[in-house]
Formats: C-alpha cells, sequence, structure tokens
C-alpha cells in the first residue's frame, strides 16, 4: 500500500511538473507585459500554443536527416526527466535516489549537444550561428554548474537532492559565505540556459541576435511543440531548483500524509510565483548584453562559484 | 573654382523652372560638376532620368540649389558613380528605368528590376521585353573562415522587405551588401500623365510614415512651378503636420531602438506617446497619419478649436513625461553598454553622401532643410538644429530626443501664431510646361520633389528622391567591424525606409 502511495507521489510530481511549465511561462509573460503597461494575453496561452502546434502539420526541410526529426523527442524526454527528478513539494520520493546533481547537469548537457547539432543539421546560416553561440555559452556554463555542485557537495555532502534539501532545511547549515556566492551564481547560470534576457532575448523577432530561436527556426508543428515544452520545463526545474535547495522551507517527506504534502506543494507554488516575479522584474529593467559580453557574465558566475568552493576549503582547514 | 550658379548662367537655361534654376549643359560643364562633387564642395541632392535627359540637382552650400541637365546621345552618358560614389545607385535605378547608359558606372548589375516586371525599361517611350535575369552576383570579400549570411528579403518579424548579405569572419561582419527594391510600386509611372490631384495621393503614398512630408513636398513643387501662393494660414497647418509627424516617428523610433536591445519598457513608454500624437493628429486633422491632408494649393482639413486643445494638451502630456524616458535611457548602463560606439558613421562619409536627417546630423553634417533652406513658416519660427559628431547609435538617438524637443517648441510656437483665414486656394492652368521643384525637411532627412507639368495640366513627368537613397549606404559603411548580432540595433537607428527607395 505504501509503495503505491509512494509511486502515486512520484507520478503527480513527474506530471504536475509537466502540467505546470507552460502556466509558469505563462505567468512570467504576463508579469513581464504588465510591467510594461501591456495587457499581455492570458496565462494559459502557452497551452494554447502547444496544443495548436500540436496539430499543425510538420514541415521538414528536404535535407533534414532522422537526427532532426528525433532531437525533438530525445530533447523533451532528456530535460522531463531532469524537471521530474528535482525535488518539487516533497522529498525522499521512490526515484529520489536517481536525483543526483550531477546526473541534471549530465541531462541537460546531452540535451543541449543534440539541439546543437539539430541546428546545424538542415544547413541554414542561422541554426550554425545559434549553434555556435549556444555551445559558447554552454562552455562556460557548465563548469560554472559543476562548480555550484561541488559547493553544494561540500556543504551538505551528498549531491543527491533530497539529502542536499534536507540538509539545507537543517538548522545545522548555518550562514555560508560559499552558498550565498553558490546563489548568485546558479542565478547567473538559470538565466543563461534558459535563454532569457540579458543573455538571449526570448521574445525577439531579430534573427541575427537569436541563440536559442535561431537553433529552432527551422522546426515547426509537433516538433517544435516538444522543443518548446522543453524550454518551459527547464526554467521550472531551475527554479525547482533554486528553491529546493536555497529555499527549503515547506518541503515535506514524501512519506507525510496527504495534507502535509498539500501543504508542500502550496508553498512550492507561492516560491515559483516569486522567483517568477522576480524574473519578470529583472528582465524588464534590463537590456540585453553584447554577445561578447555573454562570456564576461558567465565568467563572473564561474569565478563566483569556484570562490565558493574555495572558501569552503580554506575555512574547513582552519 | 566655379560656383553653381556661374555653371548654370553660362549654360541653355530652361525657363520656367522654379524656385530654383535649371539648365541644359554640355559634357564639358556636367564633368566640371562632377569634380566639384568629388572634391567635396558641392553635394548631390538627387539624380533622375527622362527618355534621353539625365538632370542632377545639386547643392552648393553657400549659393543654394541648382539643377543641371544633359541630353543623352545614343542613351549613354558620362557616369558620376565612376567617381564620386553616392550616385551610383541612383544611376542604377536610371538605368533599370529609362534604360540611360551610364558611361564607365563599375557596377552595371541591376538595382530596382528584379527581372519580374514583364517589361524592360517601364519609363521609356517604349518599354522593351524583359531581358532574362541573370543571377544577382553579390560583392566578394575574401580570407580564410569567412562565411556568408542571406538575411531576408523575408523577415522573421513583420518588417518591410530587403536582402542583406553579411560576410562574417566569426561574428565580425567583414562586409554588408544590401539588395534592395522589393517593394517597387512604379510610382513615376503611374504619375506620369496623371492629374494634379491624383498625383498628390500618389506622393502621399511613396513612404507611409513620411505621407505628410511627402504631401508637402510635392505640393510645394506643384505651387512653384504654377506660381501659386498657399493661403498662410495653410503654409503654417502644414508646419504643424509635419511637426507632429517627425515627432510620431521619433518618438516610436527611440522606442524601437531601445527593443532591439531587448529593452521593452522603453519601447512600451514611447508606443503609448507616439499612440497619442496619432490620436492628437486624429482630433485635429481627421487622419490619424494626416494623409491626404496636404494638397497643392493648401491643405484639406482645417483643424477647430476641439482640434487645436487636442495637440495643446498633447504637447503638455508628452514634455511632462518625455524627460522621465530620457532619463531611463541615460541612465540605464545595459542599454548605453549596447548604443555608445556601436555603428559609427564617419564624418566624411556622411558628408560625401549628404546624409540628411539624424543620420547626418549624429556625425557632423550640419544641414536641414527647415533652417538652410529656410521654407516658409520656418524662416518665422525659433529652433535650433542639434548636430552631434560621435555618429554612434548612441548619438542617433540624441539627435532624435532634442528633435522631439524642438518639434515641441514649434508646435507650441505654430499653435501660438496660427493666422485665420482660408486654407485652399485653386490653381490656375498653366499655359505651358512648367516645372517646380522643392526640397522638404522630413522626418528622416530632406525629400526632394521634381516636377514638371504640361500644357494639358497633367503631371508629365515626376521625380520624389527618399533620404534613404544616400542612407542606405552609409548603414553599410556603418556595420562593418560590428558583430552580427549588433546590425538590428544599427538598422534600427537608421531607420531608412525601403518603400520610399524602392518607389
Amino acid at each position: 500500500m505504501a509503495v503505491i502511495f509512494e509511486l502515486a507521489v512520484q507520478g503527480a510530481q513527474m506530471f504536475s511538473v509537466l502540467l505546470l511549465a507552460p502556466l509558469l511561462i505563462g505567468f512570467v509573460r504576463k508579469v513581464k507585459a504588465r510591467l510594461v503597461r501591456r495587457q499581455g494575453p492570458s496565462v494559459i496561452q502557452p497551452y494554447r500554443d502547444l496544443a495548436r502546434l500540436m496539430r499543425k502539420e510538420v514541415v521538414l526541410a528536404d535535407n533534414a536527416s532522422w537526427l532532426f526529426r528525433v532531437t525533438p523527442y530525445l530533447i523533451f524526454a532528456a530535460t522531463w526527466v531532469a524537471a521530474a527528478l528535482v525535488p518539487t513539494f516533497a522529498t525522499g520520493l521512490e526515484f529520489s535516489w536517481a536525483a543526483d546533481l550531477i546526473v541534471i547537469v549530465a541531462l541537460l548537457g546531452s540535451a543541449r549537444f543534440f539541439q546543437a547539432l539539430a541546428g546545424m543539421d538542415v544547413g541554414t546560416s542561422f541554426g550554425g550561428i545559434g549553434a555556435s553561440r549556444e555551445v559558447m555559452i554552454a562552455s562556460l556554463a557548465e563548469p560554472a554548474m559543476l562548480l555550484i555542485v561541488f559547493s553544494l557537495a561540500l556543504v551538505a555532502g551528498a549531491t543527491q537532492l533530497s539529502t542536499v534539501a534536507a540538509f539545507m532545511g537543517s538548522p545545522e547549515v548555518g550562514l555560508r559565505v560559499s552558498l550565498g556566492m553558490s546563489l548568485i551564481a546558479l542565478v547567473m547560470v538559470a538565466i543563461a540556459e534558459n535563454a532569457r534576457i540579458p543573455v538571449d532575448n526570448p521574445a525577439t523577432h531579430l534573427e541575427l541576435t537569436m541563440v536559442h530561436e535561431a537553433m529552432i527556426l527551422e522546426y515547426s508543428g509537433r516538433h517544435l511543440a516538444m522543443i518548446e515544452l522543453a524550454s518551459f520545463l527547464k526554467l521550472l526545474l531551475y527554479m525547482s531548483l533554486i528553491s529546493c535547495v536555497f529555499l527549503p522551507w515547506g518541503l515535506e517527506s514524501a512519506g507525510a500524509g496527504p495534507k502535509s504534502l498539500a501543504v508542500g506543494a502550496a508553498a512550492y507554488l507561492g516560491k515559483l510565483a516569486v522567483l517568477a516575479i522576480l524574473l519578470a522584474v529583472f528582465e524588464t529593467a534590463v537590456a540585453k548584453m553584447r554577445v561578447f559580453r555573454v562570456p564576461d557574465f558567465l565568467g563572473a558566475a564561474l569565478m563566483l562559484a569556484l570562490l565558493g568552493t574555495l572558501l569552503l576549503f580554506v575555512s574547513r582547514s582552519l | 573654382m566655379p560656383a553653381l550658379a556661374d555653371l548654370i548662367e553660362a549654360d541653355r537655361q530652361v525657363e520656367h523652372h522654379a524656385p530654383w534654376r535649371r539648365a541644359v549643359v554640355a559634357p564639358k560643364a556636367w564633368n566640371l560638376a562632377v569634380e566639384q562633387l568629388v572634391a567635396g564642395r558641392w553635394s548631390l541632392l538627387g539624380l533622375w532620368g527622362e527618355p534621353g535627359k539625365v538632370h542632377m540637382a545639386l547643392l552648393d552650400e553657400a549659393q543654394g540649389i541648382g539643377v543641371i541637365s544633359l541630353d543623352c546621345r545614343g542613351g549613354r552618358y558620362p557616369s558620376i558613380g565612376q567617381y564620386h560614389p553616392p550616385a551610383l545607385r541612383l544611376e542604377r535605378a536610371g538605368a533599370d528605368l529609362f534604360g540611360l547608359a551610364p558611361q564607365g558606372l563599375p557596377d552595371t548589375r541591376r538595382w530596382l528590376d528584379h527581372g519580374q516586371w514583364g517589361i524592360s525599361h517601364p519609363l521609356t517611350a517604349r518599354p522593351g521585353v524583359p531581358a532574362v535575369a541573370p543571377s544577382y552576383r553579390f560583392l566578394t570579400a575574401e580570407g580564410e573562415n569567412l562565411h556568408q549570411i542571406p538575411v531576408g528579403p523575408v523577415h522573421a518579424g513583420i518588417i518591410e522587405p530587403g536582402h542583406f548579405r553579411f560576410t562574417a569572419g566569426g561574428e565580425t561582419v567583414v562586409r554588408l551588401e544590401e539588395r534592395l527594391g522589393y517593394v517597387h510600386k512604379g510610382i513615376e509611372s503611374l504619375m506620369a500623365g496623371a492629374p494634379i490631384e491624383r498625383a498628390a495621393k500618389l506622393a502621399g503614398r511613396t513612404s507611409g510614415d513620411s505621407t505628410v512630408a511627402y504631401s508637402l513636398a510635392f505640393a510645394r513643387a506643384v505651387e512653384a512651378a504654377l506660381g501659386v501662393a498657399p493661403p498662410p494660414r495653410a503654409i503654417w497647418l502644414r508646419a504643424l503636420m509635419a511637426e507632429l509627424e517627425r515627432l510620431a516617428n521619433h518618438l516610436g523610433d527611440i522606442g524601437a531602438i531601445c527593443n532591439d536591445a531587448a529593452f521593452a519598457i522603453m519601447h512600451a513608454h514611447c508606443g503609448v506617446l507616439r499612440e497619442r500624437v496619432l490620436r492628437a493628429a486624429d482630433t485635429a486633422f481627421g487622419h490619424r497619419l494626416m494623409r491626404d491632408r496636404i494638397l497643392p494649393g493648401g491643405t484639406a482639413s482645417d483643424p477647430n478649436e476641439a482640434g487645436t486643445d487636442a495637440i495643446r494638451s498633447l504637447v503638455a502630456e508628452i514634455r511632462r513625461r518625455f524627460p522621465h524616458l530620457v532619463e531611463l535611457y541615460d541612465n540605464t548602463a545595459s542599454l548605453q553598454d549596447r548604443t555608445v560606439a556601436t555603428g559609427r558613421l564617419k564624418g566624411e562619409l556622411a558628408r560625401q553622401y549628404a546624409a540628411g536627417g539624424y543620420v547626418g546630423r549624429a556625425s557632423g553634417r550640419d544641414f536641414d532643410a527647415r533652417r538652410d533652406l529656410a521654407y516658409a513658416p520656418y524662416d518665422q519660427l525659433t529652433f535650433d538644429v542639434p548636430v552631434l559628431q560621435e555618429g554612434d547609435v548612441n548619438a542617433r538617438v540624441w539627435i532624435r530626443v532634442r528633435e522631439v524637443e524642438q518639434s515641441l517648441s514649434l508646435v507650441e510656437q505654430i499653435l501660438g501664431r496660427l493666422p485665420a483665414g482660408p486654407t485652399l486656394v485653386e490653381a490656375a492652368a498653366p499655359e505651358g510646361p512648367r516645372e517646380g521643384m522643392a526640397l522638404v525637411e522630413g522626418f528622416r532627412g530632406d525629400i526632394l520633389a521634381w516636377l514638371r507639368i504640361g500644357e494639358d495640366g497633367l503631371i508629365e513627368r515626376c521625380h520624389l528622391r527618399d533620404p534613404s537613397w544616400f542612407q542606405w549606404p552609409l548603414l553599410e559603411a556603418a556595420i562593418e567591424g560590428n558583430i552580427v548580432a549588433d546590425f538590428p540595433l544599427c538598422n534600427k537607428s537608421f531607420n531608412c525606409s525601403y518603400s520610399g527607395h524602392d518607389l
């Protein structure tokens, strides 16, 4: 009976991230629109867009290879699994043994690898530009992310997210400079990874400035729907990650009763809403940076994460 | 050093060409004029054809404006573009439309004619069969690791069509070449033989965002040709409309430039102000863009008390809200980082190409048709012409900001001194062929209109030259050495017209 309940909770988590992701994007877009005094589309518009794309015919370039057709599903699967592993409202779920930070980084890395390949597959110049820029950004964002993982692992003694979250929620974590640095670095990496302003502009129609959008310009129909949903999931993933590691309040263990799980879910939704509003405000207040400034931005994230790790060693040896 | 006036005086002057003079010159004088252009003493204002003839409008900053014409024997004339590059595209367009062959033109590719018209040389007496369109050979750039990026003519956003061919080394632009002509509408051939009223409508549709400036240029050229003096109230109302159009476009541009750097909040607020201008224009003149409100002989509408009140409250609102936006622009470091030192246009190039408007004035070319030609009522108004030397995107934004402030002051002055009376006079039919010309400052720069009215009162030939003719080539120069991702920002800061250029 307990096993069934735990599986049900895990299943609920998997499908709730899938259902929540478009709502989160819709909410961010709505807040951004209101901030610039526009009415903005309804928060459920992303669901409608996905439904519309699913109905539409897929248009493929003549020279598109099998890779081009397979990639959307690969990206979606990898991102969904990664997003479903991050604890959202409860820790210690059935599959939490797999919810390792390094696994999540690897899943996202392989999704990006296929995305960049598919961007170049058809041979359009925009796909190539987008892929080269994406890889440039990734080559700096991934090391920064790994250093953040190191810091967390050193503090919490594990890379498994449930353990990290439980440790971070316990009083013994204290106030640590390293964690502050890791948080800032993680936010910067999250902005870059999700192609948000100031690294990329998700709403642009200017082909020459695109990064993520340039790679997927040739996609249409259900392929595009898969990629879009994966990018929605990725934003949710990073927000869940930030809230489970750095805002672990309200996280329940999976063994708790349905009532406390509901409280955990409500706390999770609240955290998402706060992070979404912060993202929208930040995006409204800054302009996009030059492409060649992105390495500086991510370099700062890398340095912060490195400093955080070094500080841990220094403070430990004292 | 010959003066433009002497050059025209010395040759066969054309009767009834107003307000400036035109002379049919010998090839020797034509070449003399080219020398002056190359030396930078005169500026090229326009170059256009007629069957068997080619005309060139020149600006001698000290001596004013003049037109010289050359008879093309056998459809040939000595090319100016080979010595003075601003004429290149004008000559290529003339070759497409009139079959006039510039001798020595280094670039003989077609410009406006993409082989889609079904005829060739449409403005000659007897258009030919369409020649087989040779594939367009873009200029080459050689070097290791260079790649080409073709962009357009269909873009990811809803904008006008134009093709941009980038050659880039990584992200750095090595060469940009434009290909335009996709929105050629054949306005000049529709004008030929049209009654003046219809031609006035066509002129107002050359470039939608400059409809007031185009109508004004056309109306003033007709009035110059026929010797009609529009009533004083009409003259002042026209300036009011021109300034409102400038306000609307500059406000829209400032927001759009910021939006290309993904700074949406400026775009939203400038968009609100632009909308207010359009609504006030609608209340006062009965059309948001004030299209067809200016006619040869006066204006078509006369704002009532409610209309002028709407404009007054508009000025008050912009004065209240615009300074905050300028402050926001100036104080947002991330935005300044994008605009400062991006897309620098050298002052020499701006002067060589006689670039009008914010493109020229941001690169130190101090010319404004309103001040330097002082057409009514600007001769009685006080305003400054802002000039900057930097020539980057930031400078082009600041020129617009300053011009918005100047236009607000102009609108106030005009409203304060608006004379009463009728707004339209009838023009008498001409007693023979009459030629007229006008240079009007639109929001992009100076628009040239030249026309000839036949004995029957119909337009024989009308040429409209958009300021973009001399700005598009400069965009190619300004982007060199910048990165590909900064092109949209540079392009928006130039905001050249596709429609007005392709005609």
